[in-house]
C-alpha cells in the first residue's frame, strides 16, 4: 500500500499540530486559503481570528509569555505580513518565542511585484531570531521543526518562515516526515555555565560585602524564579529586577528591593551604586537600566550570567563574564556555594541592609491622594487589593505602565506582561486577550491608557467573538502621559501633540462591541465600581478611569546621570 | 585598528545578506567583503575586512557568531595570516615611454599585463591591500587610471590552523 500524502497546507497544520500547538493567531488572505481550508477540516489546531495581524502577533505574544510555549501566528503575504512587523520587533526585544507562518506570492511570480507581494524575510530580517523560505512541498514539516526549534531553544525569539502559495494548493501531494530531534551544524546554544567561570562568580559573590542580585527576563523565560529566590536567600542578598524581570523574586518577599532603573525605585538604584559585587542575571544593562554608561557603578565588580554572548560586555563590561542557561548556571552557582559551605560575613551584610533599609525609608514610590481628582498610582493600588495580588497584569505603554510596575507587587513569574524592549503601545489588550484563552478562570487585567488602548481597540471585537472577558483598566488622563511628563520637564511644557482632543466615549464605545462599560470619575466610587468591574465573570468590562492628568511617574532618574541621580517628585531630587 | 575576519556559514539564499544586514543594522564598518562556495558547495567562506576598537570588534564577532547560519568565524588579525587581493586595473599606454614605465613598474610589482588595446594596457596584481595601494600609487605617478577593480581582501591563517566544520 503506498504512503499517505499530504497537501503543503495540510503538512502546514500538521507539523503544527505535531508540535502540540493548540492556537493559531491570524487573518486570512489570498494566499494562505489553502491553510485556512486545511485548519477547517481538523480539530487539533484551533484558529483565533483577529482583526488586525498586528494584533495577532501581539496576542501569541501574551499567550507565550504567560505559558512559556511559541507563540503560532498565520497572515497572508503582503500587508497581512507587514502588519506582523511590530509584533515580531516586540517579541524580539523581549526574547519570546514565536513563529510566524506568513504566505507569499506563488514562486513564479516572486519578484515581479506581484498583487500582495512583499519580501516579508526582508523586511523583518533585523528583527528576528531566523527566517525560512519554505520553496518546496516536502520541506514544509522540518522547517515549521526547526522554526520552533531555534523559536523557544538558547535565548528565544521571533522566527518567520514564508510559504509561496504553489507548494500548499491541493494538486501537489507528498509524503508527512517530520523531524523529532532538531540538529543543525551551525546552530548549538550553550547549557552551562564553564566551571571555572562558575568558581570565579562563587568566589566574587561570596566575598563581596555590598553584593546586590540584579534579575531580569531571562529568569522569568527560563522558568528560574525559585532558583533566584533559593539563592538570594542563601546569601541574604538585596534583589532587584528590571521591568521585564518582575515576579522572578515574589514582590512582597523581604529581600526584593524593587524595580531599578529610570522609575526604578531609590533603594534599588541606590544599592547598585554602592554595590561592590553585582550579580547580574539574565538581564542586559539596558540604556532604561544604566543611565549614563559611563556613570555607571564604577566601583563594582560585575558578574553577568546570560545565555547570549552579545548581551555581555555590550554596554557594561563584565568582569567575570558567564555564558549559559539561567536555570541551569544558578544550579550551578547554588552546588559550588554548597560545596563552599557559605555562610554570609554577618557583620558585611547586616551594616549593608541597615544602609539599604535607610534608602528604603524614604519610601520613593509614594504619591498624595488628597481629597480631589484620582490618582492613576490609588487605581493601580485598589486592583492590587481586589485581585489578591493574584491577576495577570498586561500592560500597555506610557505611565499606566511604570505605576502598574510600581504598585502591583508580582509574586510569580509571568504574571507582569509588558512591551519592554519595543515599548508598544497597542500591546496590552491583544496581549492580555493570549492570557485569558490560556487561563479562562484567572483575572486577566489590562491595564492601559486612553491612548495606547486605541492602537489596538478594533480588537474589542475578537474579544466578544471567543468571549475573552479581560478586564480593562485604562488610567484616562485626557492625554500621552508619559510624551506629556517629558515636555513637562525638558520641553519647558510646551505640549506639543500630547492632547488626546476627541476622545471617544469609552463606555459608549464598549457597549457598542457588546461588552460591559464603566466611567469612574469618583474617588469615593472607585474600590466599589472596581470591585463589581471584577466581579462580572463573563463579559469583558471597559473600565474607564478619569485620573489626574498632571501626575508625573516618580522616581525618574536625571538625564546623563549615575544610576541613582534621580528625582523623587516635582522638583526634588535624591 | 583594520581587521580581517573570516567567517565559515550555510552556503544559503539569504545567508549573505543576514551578513551584509547585520553590519549595517549595528553600525559596523565594512572596508571589504569577498563571499564564494568552499571545496564543500554546502558552505559560503566569506572574508570581512573591518575597522574598530578592541570593543567594537567583540560585539562584530558575537554578532556574528549568533546568526543561525554561521558556524564559525575568526579574527585573523590576531594571528599570523595570509591576506590577498587581486586588482586588475586598466591605464592609459599612449606611448613608448608610457608603455615601458607601466611594463617596468609591472615587473616590480610583479603582476602582469593580461590585456592591450590600441592605448592602453590592463594589468593584473595580487597582493595584501598595502601592495595594491602602493602600485596603484606609483602607476598614478606615471600614467592615468582608466578605471580599477579590487577583489577585496581574502585571507587564511598560517599553520596548521584552518576554519573548517
Amino acid at each position: 500500500m503506498a504512503n499517505e500524502t499530504f497537501t503543503g497546507a495540510e503538512m502546514v497544520v500538521k507539523a503544527l499540530s505535531a508540535l502540540d500547538v493548540k492556537y493559531v493567531f491570524g487573518y486570512p488572505g489570498g494566499s494562505v486559503l489553502d491553510i485556512y481550508d486545511a485548519i477547517f477540516q481538523q480539530q487539533d489546531v484551533a484558529h483565533i481570528l483577529v482583526r488586525h495581524e498586528q494584533a495577532a502577533t501581539h496576542m501569541a505574544d501574551g499567550y507565550s509569555r504567560a505559558t512559556g510555549e511559541v507563540g503560532v501566528v498565520l497572515a497572508t503575504s503582503g500587508p497581512g505580513a507587514t502588519n506582523c512587523v511590530t509584533g515580531i520587533a516586540t517579541a524580539y526585544m523581549d526574547s519570546i518565542p514565536m513563529v510566524v507562518l506568513a504566505g507569499q506570492v506563488p514562486t513564479n511570480l516572486i519578484g515581479d511585484d506581484a498583487f500582495q507581494e512583499t519580501d516579508i524575510v526582508g523586511c523583518s530580517r533585523p528583527i528576528v531570531k531566523h527566517s525560512f523560505n519554505c520553496r518546496s512541498l516536502e520541506d514544509i514539516p522540518n522547517v515549521i521543526a526547526k522554526a520552533f526549534y531555534i523559536a523557544k531553544s538558547g535565548r528565544p525569539g521571533p522566527v518567520v518562515v514564508e510559504l509561496p502559495k504553489d507548494i500548499l494548493i491541493p494538486q501537489h501531494k507528498a509524503e508527512f516526515h517530520i523531524e523529532k530531534q532538531i540538529k543543525m551544524r551551525s546552530y548549538n546554544p550553550t547549557k552551562k555555565g564553564h566551571p571555572k567561570q562558575i568558581r570565579k562568580a562563587v568566589n566574587a559573590i561570596t566575598q563581596a560585602k555590598r553584593l546586590v542580585v540584579y534579575s531580569g527576563g531571562g529568569v522569568i523565560l527560563a522558568d528560574a524564579a525559585d532558583l533566584l529566590t533559593e539563592l538570594v536567600e542563601q546569601l541574604n542578598a538585596p534583589c532587584t529586577n528590571t521591568l521585564m524581570g518582575l515576579g522572578g523574586i515574589p514582590g512582597t518577599h523581604k529581600n526584593f528591593i524593587g524595580m531599578l532603573g529610570m522609575h526604578g525605585s531609590l533603594e534599588a538604584n541606590k544599592a547598585m551604586a554602592n554595590a561592590d559585587v553585582i550579580l547580574a542575571l539574565g538581564a542586559r544593562f539596558d540604556d532604561r537600566v544604566t543611565n549614563n554608561v559611563k556613570k555607571f557603578c564604577p566601583n563594582a565588580t560585575i558578574v553577568h550570567v546570560d545565555i547570549d554572548p552579545t548581551s555581555i560586555s555590550k554596554t557594561i563590561n563584565a568582569h567575570i563574564p558567564v555564558v549559559g542557561l539561567i536555570d541551569v548556571v544558578l544550579k550551578q552557582l547554588l552546588t559550588e556555594l554548597k560545596e563552599k559551605q557559605y555562610q554570609p560575613d554577618e557583620q558585611a551584610n547586616s551594616s549593608w541592609w541597615q544602609q539599604i533599609n535607610e534608602w528604603r525609608s524614604m519610601k520613593s514610590i509614594s504619591y498624595e491622594q488628597g481629597e480631589g481628582k484620582i490618582k492613576p498610582q490609588r487605581v493601580v493600588e485598589a486592583m492590587y487589593k481586589i485581585t489578591n495580588g493574584e491577576a495577570y497584569v498586561c500592560s500597555d505603554v506610557g505611565q499606566h505602565q511604570m505605576f502598574a510596575a510600581q504598585y502591583y507587587p508580582f509574586d510569580k513569574p509571568r504574571q507582569w506582561i509588558n512591551s519592554g524592549g519595543l515599548g508598544t503601545m497597542g500591546f496590552g489588550l491583544p496581549a492580555a486577550m493570549g492570557v485569558k484563552l490560556a487561563f479562562p478562570d484567572s483575572h486577566v487585567i489590562c491595564i492601559t491608557g486612553d491612548g495606547s488602548i486605541q492602537m489596538n481597540i478594533q480588537e474589542l471585537s475578537t474579544c466578544l467573538q471567543y468571549q475573552l472577558p479581560v478586564v480593562i483598566i485604562s488610567l484616562n488622563n485626557r492625554s500621552l502621559g508619559m510624551v506629556r511628563q517629558w515636555q513637562d520637564m525638558i520641553y519647558d511644557g510646551r505640549h506639543s501633540s500630547s492632547y488626546m482632543e476627541s476622545l471617544p466615549d469609552f463606555v459608549a464605545l464598549a457597549e457598542a462591541y457588546g461588552h460591559v462599560g464603566i466611567q469612574i470619575n469618583d474617588l469615593n466610587e472607585l474600590d466599589s465600581k472596581l470591585e463589581q468591574a471584577f466581579s462580572i465573570k463573563n463579559r469583558l468590562v471597559f473600565v474607564d478611569v478619569l485620573v489626574d492628568e498632571l501626575e508625573h511617574v516618580y522616581p525618574m532618574q536625571i538625564r546623563h546621570g549615575a544610576v541613582d541621580d534621580m528625582w523623587l517628585g516635582k522638583g526634588v531630587k535624591a | 585598528m583594520r581587521r580581517i575576519l573570516s567567517i565559515l556559514l550555510e552556503n544559503e539564499p539569504g545567508s549573505l545578506s543576514r551578513i551584509v544586514g547585520l553590519f549595517s543594522q549595528r553600525a559596523f564598518n565594512i572596508e571589504s567583503l569577498t563571499v564564494a562556495p568552499t571545496e564543500d558547495n554546502s558552505l559560503s567562506r566569506i572574508t570581512i575586512a573591518t575597522s574598530g576598537d578592541d570593543r567594537v570588534l567583540e560585539q562584530i564577532v558575537k554578532q556574528v557568531n549568533k546568526l543561525i547560519d554561521v558556524i564559525k568565524i575568526t579574527d585573523l588579525t590576531e594571528r599570523d595570516h595570509v591576506e590577498r587581493e587581486i586588482i586588475l586595473i586598466k591605464v592609459l599606454a599612449m606611448n613608448d615611454k608610457a608603455r615601458t614605465e607601466i611594463k617596468r613598474i609591472t615587473d616590480i610589482f610583479r603582476g602582469s599585463i593580461v590585456d592591450i588595446g590600441k592605448q592602453v594596457y590592463t594589468v593584473e596584481l595580487t597582493g595584501n591591500a598595502e601592495k595594491i595601494n602602493a602600485f596603484i600609487k606609483t602607476l598614478a605617478y606615471e600614467t592615468e587610471i582608466i578605471e580599477s577593480v579590487r577583489s577585496g581582501s581574502v585571507g587564511i591563517a598560517r599553520g596548521e590552523k584552518a576554519l573548517r566544520i
